[in-house]
């Protein structure tokens, strides 16, 4: 088991109803993880999602490691 | 000054201004985002941005630097608003000063461009209808598109 922080924002911010939370999971990559948080939160269908993992840019694929802080980036809309 | 900054308040131009200016400079160009009142067919009242502060930050930072060497400008500066906002609002602004114009309009261009795609900042409308949404996250996830 892994400690992972997870951090949201905008629609998942939302759907969550959290800012933020700390979990346990079997889960060894960003992508794996966030399959695991769709299934609890029903987030909605979205294509161009990227990940951030300790507020760097990450790949799908990286492995996660205890104590990470892993952020989930909707498709974002600044300008 | 080059730099990319987020604000939660209303800043000032003509006083950002100051931290471009350079006698090496001949040009000087800037763009300003505004809070538009229609967005796909909907009349908006007001907007609210929310950032990845960090990421944002450090990604923002890359964009300007970028700015700086693939254009021989001399400054390049971004400020974007988050919070709450109305219609007519200053939302983004992107200023550029340079030995002539041409570099400038091209860096201003690209530092636009990139924020608008890289940066992670959300925006959610408010509308006349009583919805609101997450711009390309929801309502209009199956035809998102540019701005």
């Amino acid at each position: 088991m892994k400690r992972i922080a997870v951090e949201y924002f905008a629609i998942l911010r939302e759907r969550t109803g959290l800012d933020h939370e700390t979990l346990q999971t079997h889960t060894n990559t960003p992508a794996d993880l966030f399959a695991e948080l769709q299934l609890r939160y029903d987030f909605p269908k979205m294509a161009g999602v990227k990940v951030a993992i300790n507020d760097e840019f990450a790949d799908w694929q990286c492995p996660l490691q205890d104590g990470d802080t892993v952020v989930f980036i909707p498709p974002v809309a600044g300008g | 000054m080059n730099e990319f900054r987020i604000e939660a308040a209303v800043f000032q131009p003509e006083r950002e201004k100051l931290s471009l200016m350079d006698p090496s400079c001949g040009g000087f160009v800037t763009f300003e985002g505004w809070v538009r009142n229609r967005n796909d067919g909907q009349q908006v009242l007001s907007l609210e941005y929310q950032a990845y502060e960090a990421l944002a930050l450090k990604e923002g930072t890359r964009i300007i630097a970028e700015a700086l060497e693939r254009f021989p400008v001399t400054s390049a500066l971004c400020i974007h608003r988050v919070g709450r906002l109305e219609i007519g609002d200053l939302a983004v602004w992107v200023a550029v000063s340079a030995g002539h114009r041409d570099e400038a309009f091209r860096a201003c261009r690209y530092v636009i461009d990139e924020i608008k795609h890289r940066v992670p900042i959300w925006k959610k409308e408010y509308y006349a209808s009583g919805d609101s949404g997450w711009v390309n996250c929801e309502a209009c996830a199956s035809h998102a598109h540019e701005h």
